[in-house]
């Protein structure tokens, strides 16, 4: 018989427990970087969205983080899809997506919409930060000896130029214009990329938690919600790291400012526009929040009041095996508490960010509940099963779908966005943006 | 249209109509199949016949190349046991590749579970394996189109293109699917795709000393399961999902899963 | 410099061009929509004829009863006729020239498949004559009391 001992790995045995009867191929097959995905992808949705209640909406009010989130959003674009890849057993024939696209699954859509929405983004920059690129490129070619920086950015700027030197006020108008289009664009698709991530979810008619329409809605809700909060949250500490740096002159944590050299920034000027986005921000996070646990609370009434055949299973999941996932940290720790935290009187700027770290770990248990809780009970209703998460990981598998994986794909966006600063200062106060 | 026109045409089409009806009520659903003389394979499954040997899982491991201590598994037997008092206990130790030699029932991790025989009021069987639906929620469910199935209705998967992403794995209502854990695909029962398109046997209808398992052509009135099919009171497993499983039980009842 | 605001959709279109073109390039000239449609037969094609061509290891009786037609034949009468021979005797492959020799499986697990009794009202397991492992002459192999192909004592 022929040897095949040595690299066998049936995926899912690491962390599964079984419990009772459970079909012998069943595991916990979708384990944490399905969970990361949908969070992921909400917190592009939903920054993205942040900004363009600015740009299409005019709240100008949002001006600045508008700006910031929009960048932001840009820098965890590519992070969206590291989860996917971290996952797939064939990470290299992820571009088949692309190839050979199979439209009736809602996966195949993903290549599409997410370039699509990509180069919605990327546009969008282009044209807000046009002003920016050109005179940058005057401004360096003027500079008598360059750094190695400046070196590489000069001509990495009369590329991405596109050949274009015209700040003329008529182009900046038309430029003015483009921005609102594409974010007017932008915004159904950011919902369509999300959306469509609940639809993965939703459209599985085998699993007896996910099959329902209004997955798509829910994941929207959720992902606006993660979105506002976690540009809250970074915005937070970027301004705080910001303001740290500025007062000690450390050049290195001001990317902008190390390829620009114009970090000339008050420390007064950043605390009143940090405390003015910040709750201006958080009114935002409420009108969402409100609308994404109605519809999960929606959800859940109705399965226990239709009843049917699966809920047996399902009831033994929600009350007994995930109660403090579901009850307690999603919506006591996650929903609750910083709804009444954001809605009481006198709202400071560190309670605010403190509600919004809040709101994201509770959408991230959300995500976890629906991934992780849909695979907890088994298609015959009869058995259980467990996930735990590989924490120190013994192979390339547990690595990538542990917690080495997982807080690989939290801090990547926060590179990204380092290096993505110093191209694209996102936190200009001047009044070219537009 | 004038009004007389209208209720003359109808009165035509509802004379066709309950003629064409009433003509199909004498064609013999033989000669239906007669008229069409193609290839649909199909499965039965005599759950009275299974003695859960556990010889057919052997074989389709061996013959398919699925690593033999691996905990997947295309093809498995499940045991169902019903008390007296209603319960059900049922399990599936490495989906019976052993057989069932004890009478401990495998709760996983609520460990081994006894039941008295005096307690037993009836207990069986039930083998399991791909259903090939002519609706696979499988298929319909892949990204890159790695899956898909042949005009004969099985349902196979390129190794070449999968990309190993489980939406499949997911989709399918029935738990046939898994990562093979050598070629790191999605996998599941080709009810020997390479045997039967030669004129052969399954490997686990093959290895069943009993007849329990039996593969067909569904669309010749003279194969015997087409004639089981036609002639005995046949069950499919969870037919709710609309998927339409090619894969026929004789003897199942409300408790199988 | 009129219509500079186009300059980012001809980037797009180039990169769109350039995935279609890299497309015909990748994606095998028999993938596409095959007999059972877009939604259950999207697929290459010459991927059904390599299934078709996967080696098979069972050969079936027929097989064994080319060379072993006496063994057969003495079998025939016998309780134990219904199993095919290799359910025991382990699958063929290329027998006889690789492997040459079979390895016959004469474990007690073996045996036990079918014979460690089981109260299974509504299953022909019950039919089948049974003993209770941990009993039934511990430690020792079925074979040796009796014959595999005809186990039945009365009839030795």
């Amino acid at each position: 018989m022929v040897e095949q001992v040595a690299q066998m790995i049936v995926h899912g045995e690491a962390w599964t427990v079984k419990d009772l009867f459970v079909l012998p191929n069943e595991y916990v097959y979708w384990s944490i970087q399905i969970v990361m995905y949908p969070y992921m992808t909400g917190l592009v949705a939903g920054a993205f969205v942040l900004s363009s209640l600015y740009h299409v909406f005019g709240v100008e009010k949002l001006k600045a983080i508008a700006r910031y989130a929009l960048v932001f959003s840009f820098a965890l674009l590519p992070v969206a899809m590291m989860p996917l890849m971290l996952h797939l057993s064939q990470p290299f024939r992820g571009i088949h997506v692309l190839m050979t696209p199979h439209f009736t699954s809602a996966i195949s859509a993903f290549g599409i919409v997410f370039m699509t929405y990509a180069c919605i983004v990327a546009v969008e920059i282009w044209f807000v930060y046009r002003k920016f690129i050109v005179e940058s490129i005057h401004r360096l070619e003027k500079l008598q000896n360059r750094n190695v920086l400046e070196n590489l950015l000069l001509p990495f700027y009369k590329l991405i130029s596109l050949g274009c030197m015209d700040i003329s006020e008529k182009a900046l108008q038309a430029d003015h214009k483009a921005v609102k289009i594409m974010a007017g664009i932008g915004i159904p698709v950011a919902c369509f990329l999300h959306g469509y991530a609940g639809f993965i979810f939703g459209s599985v008619k085998a699993n007896a938690l996910w099959m329902t329409p209004l997955m798509p809605v829910i994941f929207i809700c959720s992902a606006v919600v993660s979105g506002i909060a976690l540009c809250i949250v970074s915005y937070y500490i970027f301004m705080e790291m910001r303001k740290w740096a500025a007062k000690r002159g450390k050049n290195w944590l001001l990317p902008d400012a190390m390829a620009h050299g114009n970090a000339t920034m008050r420390v007064e000027e950043l605390r009143s526009v940090q405390e003015h986005e910040v709750k201006i921000s958080s009114k935002y996070l409420i009108i969402f929040m409100t609308l994404a646990i109605t519809l999960e609370m929606l959800d859940m009434i109705f399965r226990g009041y239709t009843a049917v055949k699966s809920w047996d299973a399902l009831r033994m999941v929600i009350y007994e095996h995930d109660f403090m996932k579901i009850f307690v940290y999603q919506y006591g720790l996650g929903n609750f508490l910083p709804f009444l935290m954001l809605l009481w009187p006198g709202l400071t700027t560190r309670r605010a960010v403190i509600a919004s770290i809040l709101v994201l770990f509770g959408v991230f248990m959300m995500r976890w509940n629906v991934v992780i809780g849909g695979q907890a009970f088994s298609l015959t209703f009869a058995g259980f099963m467990e996930y735990h998460l590989p924490i120190i990981p013994h192979n390339l598998e547990t690595f990538k779908e542990g917690l080495g994986g997982m807080l690989a794909v939290i801090f990547t966006p926060f590179i990204i966005f380092y290096f993505l600063n110093m191209i694209f200062p996102a936190f200009m106060t001047d009044d070219e943006s537009h | 249209m004038k009004r007389r026109e209208f209720l003359k045409s109808t009165a035509v089409f509802v004379a066709g109509a309950s003629i064409s009806v009433s003509a199909l009520d004498f064609i013999d659903p033989k000669e239906i199949l007669a008229a069409n003389p193609d290839l649909r394979w199909g499965f039965l499954v005599d759950t009275h016949k299974c003695v859960g040997c556990g010889f057919c899982v052997k074989a389709c491991k061996i013959e398919n190349d699925i690593p033999y201590d691996a905990n997947v598994t295309r093809t498995w037997v499940e045991r169902y046991v019903i008390k007296k008092d209603g319960d059900v206990v049922m399990d599936s130790p490495k989906g019976a590749r052993d057989g069932y030699t004890s009478k401990l029932l495998d709760q996983n991790h609520s460990g081994m579970l006894q039941v008295p025989d005096e307690e037993i009021a009836q207990a069986f069987f039930v083998p399991k394996l791909c259903n090939h639906c002519a609706t696979p929620a499988c298929v319909q469910v892949c990204p890159v189109g790695a899956t898909y199935q042949a005009a004969d209705g099985v349902v196979l998967i390129d190794r070449t293109w999968c990309i190993g992403c489980g939406y499949c794995i997911m989709g399918c209502p029935y738990g046939v699917r898994f990562f093979h854990p050598v070629e790191h695909v999605a996998d599941k029962c080709t009810f020997c795709y390479h045997r039967i398109s030669k004129g052969g046997n399954t490997a686990c209808a093959q290895a069943c000393p009993n007849g329990a398992r039996r593969i067909g052509n569904l669309k010749d009135p003279n194969d015997p399961v087409t004639v089981a099919l036609m002639t005995q009171r046949v069950g499919v497993l969870r037919d709710e999902y609309g998927t339409k499983p090619q894969v026929f039980y004789l003897g199942l009842n409300k408790e199988v899963r | 410099m009129k219509n500079h605001v186009w300059r980012p959709l001809f980037v797009v279109i180039a990169i769109v061009i350039g995935i279609l073109l890299f497309r015909a390039f990748y994606v095998p000239s028999d993938f596409g929509a095959q007999e059972r449609g877009y939604t259950f037969g999207y697929h290459r094609l010459s991927n059904e004829q390599e299934w078709k061509d996967y080696p098979a290891k069972y050969k079936g009786n027929d097989y064994c009863n080319e060379c072993h037609d006496d063994k057969i034949e003495e079998l025939e009468s016998a309780h134990h006729a219904t199993i095919p021979c290799e359910n025991c005797h382990g699958a063929a492959f290329d027998h006889p020239d690789d492997p040459e020799k079979l390895v016959i499986d004469r474990s007690r697990g073996l045996c036990i498949r079918c014979h460690s009794e089981l109260i299974m009202p509504s299953s022909d397991r019950n039919d089948i004559p049974g003993i209770d492992p941990a009993e039934h002459n511990q430690g020792e192999e079925c074979s040796e009391c009796h014959n595999p192909h005809n186990p039945s004592l009365e009839d030795m």
